[in-house]
């Protein structure tokens, strides 16, 4: 034993004791593993939340130096983006300006026309100032940024934005810095507003660039209230100058002294800007996080046979991440901060974790037998993945480790956080998942108990009566573990494309799905990139609602006192009274006049609410820092447009100064611009408070009126898409009670099917064996009797009777008559001729198609010469023990028609018959019977055996035209399907042969003891009658699986394996020269067929064999009654994949090339993929309904139900037609389903074949 | 733009040699060149968009860049950068299977849709490596990414064939872009070893190989049609 395997072994038991102690000790485990979580990820709460939102630093202007570039130890809280010098210093000069006092002359214009007039004087004052002291003479020109070109986007700014010089704005900028151009300015508003862009906007806009304040609170409007303007004039400074910048703040408060001030000026702010994400970024970014989630769902898609695959995809996505957040939250507790951009490596993280492990527990431990304990499972499971798991562990790790020795700082961090990740991710998976895996195992064990109790799912579905077809039964419950696929309803029919893509629609809800994504990543991004915005709206809110506060409890309601054109009751009746006196008054302005009714409300709040006559300057704590009432994308925005970028940089942003202007009114009158006294007065106080909640309602209106018409429209949409049934469980999948139509939930109806059965009627008992090669078709009933019927026409050919049974029920055959009138099969019209000799065995015989056999005319017969050899198929077939016969006459063969009268009728009794001796061991040719129309040649006998009628046929197989039969007595026959006569026989076992394989010129039997027969099918060819019997070119013929009816037929066992099985052999397939079977041992066993020597014995499954698939491509697939599905490689015999898909036996399989399909006990049909041995997805069918599977081509489907047939799709799962079989189709289940090459399928149908063309099928499959 | 952005997956291989159809049922030769079509198409498309989203990650290296003229950097390298990648890609995203299939050893390695989103998510990875990791030197950088590339392909291919066709088309990849350069089509921004970029093959060989896989898995229901026939043989 060599250190790895002990290794192995000592692994495998540790993870065998752990996976139990998981098991057993669920609760506590996890409430561990919680804890441990928290606890490592409680270091994270220290870190700043990762945002693009600036940082901010605040020093001492005093004692401010520039920083170095150098980290210089520990500083305190210095943050360490505290380095270097800034990329601007921002020198902000506040102004404030009011006229006062305010006179009622003035006109809302004056509020800020005058004030912002005097920005030129300072701006002047500003540029002009000059600090001269011993070391030289200093100016603004010389300290400030210069900036160059503007942005090439950005033409439309030229006028606005300085270029080639300093960078300082203000509102002077609107008119480029020139008095001149502002005095002739007639419309002032008009120019601030040009420049705002159309639409929402979260960014800053020029307005808040040039007047530094928020818009709000600039006063510049013609309803402002306390007739203040603020605005800043901004410098932007490439270098720091603390004496210019003092003689500046000296030189201005002296001119323009604010007395009431006491803004702090020691302290500067530094401003640290975070990487902007734009969206060159965000779209790879986009792109790694849309591979994470292709990756995640790929993944979890494998999660299967679980109780809530959900449930365990969740546990799987929370083990990764808390993995991860554990990982940064250790590397964070020993020192190391992440410098990395967390979302930016989020994904590659993730991937390089990975869910494999996960889902290979998930995996290993539902392929563990069902029967065990849950414990028991788990450990074995974990036991069985311990060694990968482990393997997989050590590599990724050596590969992690190799990448930290490259020595790149951001790779070692990643690998870093990789190895801590994986660590806690093993840890996790271990603690964490494997618990959560045994609690859902334990649930689904307990459902599964629940769902075996009750019964009534057994009872047959209440019958939907014909005037509400739509009212349909409850669907079947689905099993836990399965997804059905869809609701039913949208399973029912194959539907046009566009009403599918509709469905889809639909179904998944997807257009809300995005709307209501797109809803919340918007707010989202406007809640987390804007959170200053957010904050001073809200602030703006509540300051804007104090003043209404305010002036409410003057008295009244203002919306009551404020009612436009009327003064409103609470008002002093004297200012009602000056409505009239107020044009009186002497104005200057005429156009005040014509615009009395307007003019007088605006007195009167002048009057009664008593606005300040004298507007306040008040200087207050929010204006030290105004800047932080804007857009936290303020100054990178300003410093973009010159294509500097502020990101993972920062700007020192200096203590404002302050400056309080006031103006005379004469001043204002001054300056004013002749149309200026065209604006029309505030109408009414009412939109003096509120013009920007009155753009809030219209929004608000538009968007419900928008809304109710959406919403409108879409119930429109839905009630022309989707008639009345929408969300109801539609018809109980597929089987649809005869006499509904087939069209769907929503009225849509299919042109009707194409597809009709074809009834071969016949057989007296329930058909009981079922072969066929494509061209014919043979069956065998319970009475041993079996028929060769012609696949292409279903036309039976041969009768081969067994004597010893005889029924006598007449009134069946009648109504097998009515059976082929209906289906529109031509009447053997020759029937009724005189020609037959006895009515009474007519009678018995009409329900045959009779067409060929009976063709009464010899011109007839000369044209269908290779007919007649059917005719005498019966006679020798026929026993010695033919009592009662009517013999036959005028060359014409009744012998089948005897056989069925005797059959139906008589007992069993010697006859004339008995002169042809089936039993003669002389194996001479066939005699030739096309030539001897009419005449009946005494029956040479071909076979070696004598025609055992008294046992059943067990097992049937059809070749070229010799069908092998296998007896319950052990006696294998062969017989020639044409002529219906036995070939050969062979008696060499006693034991019933269950199964019959029938390959090239060999046949394969498996007895009931367990053993193995290969016989030999040796053609002589009878050489010496050849030359005088049979056609000259004849004895040329290749040997071909179509056997003449010349050639000697002898069967030879050849090997007999005696205890192939030690139980009776259940199954037994033969393709590509392979014998496989399999047995109630457990073990399914490959032969090859030439040497009968056995290969491979398979074991794997823990139950009896039951179902079993090989093809030509040696894929085997096995399937057991542990409801295990096994796929081999029988090339090499080892086991490809091992899946549990069914509770209960696996009842038949089927592979197409891509997939494999088994259907179980259960009613569930369940599709794998074949190479991965993932479940695709699985059919809950209804109860009781058959377990018949058959392949028509890669995409088609059929299955077997009660009295009825069903195609599916098999790409996606749908029914797409159900045909029933016949008009008495309850209570008979489909048992047996054949393909045939021509895209027809043969089922059993109690005693009736029923054979279905599927032409519309394949006309859309290629 | 047409500089260093010229990135990753412009594999360009002489031999663009479908995959011949063989095979004796006419229904089969349809269906299989139509699903051909199919794959070359989704493969194609799936190479355009790598070229379009790697290239702006190697554009946000070197330039800062504000939102008018983003759009424009999307298309920033010259028009024919895309379909070059594309169609490489195709190519060798058909080539991949072809060969597994013509060499008789069918991938069996990882053949799952999550193992191949895995192996995009290193691919990407590695690209954004390669932009955005400030290296001390190119040798460092070109080091580093060798020893990824050969993980990547460690990781999810494992075949000989695989490694193989990989560095030949790496290496064809890597030469004819300096004819390019040489020729005075684009040229980098930084060339560090005879006027290229030294991690270019290593990008190259990644790229090559996350293709193959794609290719292959697309592939993957037609190779075992086609090994199936070779079995019945």
């Amino acid at each position: 034993m060599t250190v790895r395997e002990r290794l192995r072994e000592k692994i495998s038991a540790a993870f065998y004791r752990h996976g139990l102690l998981c098991a057993s000790y669920p609760v506590p485990i996890i409430l561990f593993t919680s804890a441990s979580i928290l606890a490592c990820c409680y270091p994270l709460l220290r870190l700043p939340l990762p945002g693009t939102g600036p940082v901010e630093f605040t020093t001492r202007v005093r004692d401010y130096t520039v920083p170095s570039h150098e980290p210089q130890g520990d500083l305190g809280e210095r943050p360490d983006w505290y380095r270097g010098p800034p990329v601007a210093y921002i020198q902000q000069v506040l102004v404030k300006a009011a006229v006062s006092p305010w006179d009622s002359t003035l006109v809302p214009v004056d509020v800020f026309r005058s004030p912002l007039g005097r920005v030129f004087s300072l701006l002047e004052e500003i540029r002009n100032h000059v600090h001269n002291d011993g070391s030289g003479v200093r100016s603004l020109e010389a300290l400030c940024l210069q900036v160059t070109d503007l942005l090439p986007g950005l033409r439309r700014m030229q006028t606005v934005l300085p270029e080639h010089g300093c960078l300082l704005v203000s509102p002077g900028n609107y008119w480029q810095n020139q008095r001149e151009l502002f005095d002739s300015d007639p419309d002032l508003l008009k120019t601030v507003h040009q420049h705002e862009p159309k639409g929402l906007h979260t960014t800053a806009t020029l307005r808040d660039l040039l007047f530094g304040v928020p818009v709000k609170h600039t006063g510049v409007s013609l309803y402002s209230r306390k007739r203040v303007v603020t605005y800043t004039i901004t410098m932007v400074l490439g270098s720091y100058d603390a004496r210019f910048l003092s003689s500046l703040r000296a030189r201005l408060r002296q001119l323009h002294p604010s007395v009431n001030c006491s803004l702090r000026e020691d302290q500067m702010v530094h401003v640290h800007f975070k990487e902007e994400i734009g969206m060159a970024e965000l779209i790879p970014l986009v792109t790694t996080y849309i591979i994470l989630f292709a990756y995640i769902y790929f993944s979890t898609r494998k999660i299967d046979m679980v109780k809530s695959k959900w449930g365990l995809a969740l546990a799987a996505v929370v083990t990764v991440l808390s993995s991860l957040l554990m990982s940064v939250g250790l590397c964070t507790l020993f020192g190391l901060t992440p410098t990395l951009n967390g979302g930016e490596i989020f994904p590659y993280l993730v991937v390089v974790i990975g869910l494999e492990n996960v889902l290979v527990l998930t995996k290993s431990v539902v392929s563990t037998p069902v029967d065990l304990e849950v414990k028991l499972r788990i450990a074995q499971g974990l036991s069985n993945e311990s060694w990968s798991i482990m393997k997989n562990m050590a590599t990724e790790l050596c590969i992690i480790l190799i990448g930290y020795f490259t020595l790149v700082p951001a790779i070692q961090e990643f690998c870093l956080f990789a190895v801590v990740g994986l660590v806690s991710d093993f840890f996790l998976q271990m603690f964490f998942f494997t618990t959560v895996l045994s609690i859902d195992i334990r649930r689904m064990e307990l459902a599964d108990l629940n769902r075996r109790l009750p019964a009534e799912a057994g009872m047959p579905l209440p019958k939907p009566g014909p005037l509400r077809p739509r009212e349909a039964p409850p669907p079947p419950r689905p099993s836990p573990h399965t997804i059905t696929l869809q609701t039913p309803a949208f399973r029912n029919l194959r539907l046009p494309k566009r009403l599918r893509v509709v469905y889809f629609l639909a179904r998944t809800r997807l257009a809300q799905r995005f709307i209501m994504v797109g809803t919340v990543i918007w707010i989202g991004i406007l809640a987390y990139t804007d959170p200053a915005g957010l904050r001073t709206y809200l602030a703006a809110q509540v300051s804007e609602q104090s003043p209404l506060g305010e002036g409410g409890a003057g008295g009244l309601p203002p919306h009551l006192g404020v009612a436009p054109g009327f003064p409103g009751p609470g008002g002093d009746p004297a200012s009602t009274l000056s409505v009239l006196p107020a044009p009186a008054e002497p104005t200057p302005l005429p156009e005040n006049q014509s615009q009395g009714h307007h003019g007088a409300p605006r007195d009167v709040p002048l009057q009664t609410q008593a606005p300040p006559l004298v507007p306040q300057i008040s200087w207050g704590a929010e204006d030290e820092e105004g800047w932080r009432k804007l857009s936290f994308r303020h100054w990178p925005s300003l410093f973009s447009y010159y294509n500097i970028t502020l990101a993972k940089r920062y700007i020192s942003i200096l203590p404002v100064i302050p400056v309080t202007l006031h103006l005379s009114p004469r001043e204002a009158i001054e300056t004013r611009h002749p149309q200026d006294t065209r604006h029309p007065p505030p109408p009414s106080l009412k939109t003096n408070d509120l013009p920007a909640d009155l753009t809030l309602y219209k929004v608000a209106a538009l968007g419900l009126a928008a809304g109710v018409l959406l919403v409108l429209l879409l119930f429109c949409l839905y009630r022309v898409l989707c008639s009345r049934n929408y969300g109801q469980n539609g018809v109980a999948h597929g089987r649809r009670r005869r006499g509904d139509l087939p069209c769907d939930d929503y009225g849509y109806s299919p042109p009707i099917s194409e597809i009709s059965p074809l009834l071969l009627r016949g057989h007296s008992m329930d058909i009981e064996c079922l072969a066929s090669d494509g061209m014919l078709l043979a069956s065998c009933c319970l009475a041993g009797q079996i028929r060769v019927w012609d696949a292409q026409t279903g036309d039976c050919l041969t009768i081969i009777p067994k004597h010893g049974l005889r029924r006598s029920s007449s009134s069946g055959c009648w109504e097998q008559r009515d059976g082929w009138d209906a289906m529109g099969v031509a009447e053997p019209e020759n029937l009724g001729g005189g020609t037959e000799p006895g009515g009474g065995v007519f009678d018995e015989d009409e329900g045959y198609p009779l067409r060929r056999r009976t063709t009464p005319r010899p011109a007839l017969f000369e044209n269908q010469p290779d007919l007649t050899p059917l005719i005498d198929t019966n006679f020798d077939s026929q026993p010695p023990s033919h009592l009662l016969l009517t013999p036959p006459r005028d060359g014409f063969d009744f012998g089948g028609l005897v056989e069925r009268a005797y059959l139906e009728h008589e007992p069993p009794s010697p006859g004339l018959t008995a002169s042809y001796p089936s039993s003669s061991p002389l194996s001479g040719p066939p005699p030739q019977r096309r030539r001897s129309l009419g005449y009946i040649q005494p029956p040479v006998p071909q076979g070696q055996g004598t025609p055992d009628w008294e046992s059943a046929v067990w097992a049937m197989e059809l070749r070229g035209n010799l069908i092998a039969a296998g007896r319950s007595s052990g006696k294998l026959e062969l017989w020639d399907a044409v002529e219906g006569s036995l070939r050969c026989s062979n008696e060499d076992g006693v034991s019933g042969i269950t199964a019959l394989a029938f390959l090239n010129n060999r046949i394969v039997a498996a007895r009931l003891d367990g053993s193995l027969d290969f016989f030999t099918v040796d053609i002589n060819k009878p050489l010496g009658l050849l030359q005088y019997r049979g056609p000259p070119g004849r004895s040329n013929m290749p040997p071909s699986p179509c056997y003449s009816s010349e050639d000697v037929i002898s069967c030879q066992l050849t090997r007999s394996v005696q205890c192939a099985h030690q139980k009776p052999i259940t199954v037994l397939r033969a393709a590509a020269g392979r014998v496989v079977t399999g047995s109630q041992d457990h073990t399914v066993r490959v032969y090859r067929l030439e040497d009968s020597c056995c290969l491979f014995t398979l074991q794997g499954h823990s139950g009896g064999i039951t179902a079993i698939y090989i093809d030509q491509t040696m894929v085997l697939a096995s399937g057991g009654q542990d409801g295990a599905i096994c796929l081999w490689d029988v090339l090499t015999g080892s086991r490809v994949s091992h899946v549990y898909g069914h509770r209960g036996d696996v009842t038949s399989l089927v592979c197409t090339t891509s997939c494999v399909i088994s259907s179980g006990l259960d009613d569930l049909i369940c599709i794998w993929d074949r190479s991965t041995g993932i479940k695709l997805y699985s059919i809950q069918q209804e109860v009781g309904c058959g377990a018949s599977l058959g392949v028509i081509s890669e995409s088609l489907l059929v299955t077997g139900g009660q009295g009825c047939v069903s195609f599916w799709d098999l790409n996606f799962g749908d029914l797409l037609q159900t045909v029933y079989l016949g008009q008495s189709s309850d209570g008979q289940g489909v048992r047996q389903l054949v393909v045939l090459n021509n895209a027809a399928i043969v089922c059993d149908f109690g005693s009736e074949l029923s054979l279905v063309y599927v032409p519309s099928v394949l006309e859309k499959l290629d | 733009m047409a500089d260093s952005t010229v990135v990753s997956d412009q594999q360009r291989s002489g031999s663009g040699q479908t995959a011949p159809s063989r095979g004796p049922y006419i229904a089969v030769i349809t269906n299989r060149s139509t699903t051909l079509v199919i794959r070359g198409f989704m493969l194609f498309s799936i190479g355009v968009f790598l070229a379009l989203v790697l290239n702006l990650l190697q554009v946000q290296r070197n330039v800062t860049l504000f939102p008018p003229d983003v759009i424009s950097s999307i298309f920033s390298s010259a028009w024919w950068v895309p379909p070059c990648c594309g169609t490489a890609s195709a190519i060798i995203g058909l080539l991949y299977p072809c060969i597994d299939c013509r060499l008789g050893e069918p991938h069996k390695f990882k053949r799952e849709w999550s193992s191949v989103m895995r192996c995009v998510a290193v691919f990407v990875g590695i690209n954004h490596a390669s932009a955005k990791v400030d290296f001390a030197n190119n040798v460092q950088l070109s080091l580093t990414l060798a020893a990824l590339s050969i993980g990547l392909w460690w990781t999810f291919d494992r075949s000989r064939s695989g490694f193989g066709l990989g560095v030949v088309i790496a290496l064809l990849a890597t030469l004819s872009t300096q004819l390019l350069v040489y020729n005075g089509v684009f040229q980098y921004t930084s060339p560090d070893f005879l006027y290229i970029r030294s991690w270019l093959p290593c990008i190259f060989f990644a790229g090559v190989i996350t293709m193959g896989n794609i290719g292959r898995q697309l592939a993957l229901y037609e190779c075992k049609l086609m090994s199936e026939k070779t079995h019945q043989d």
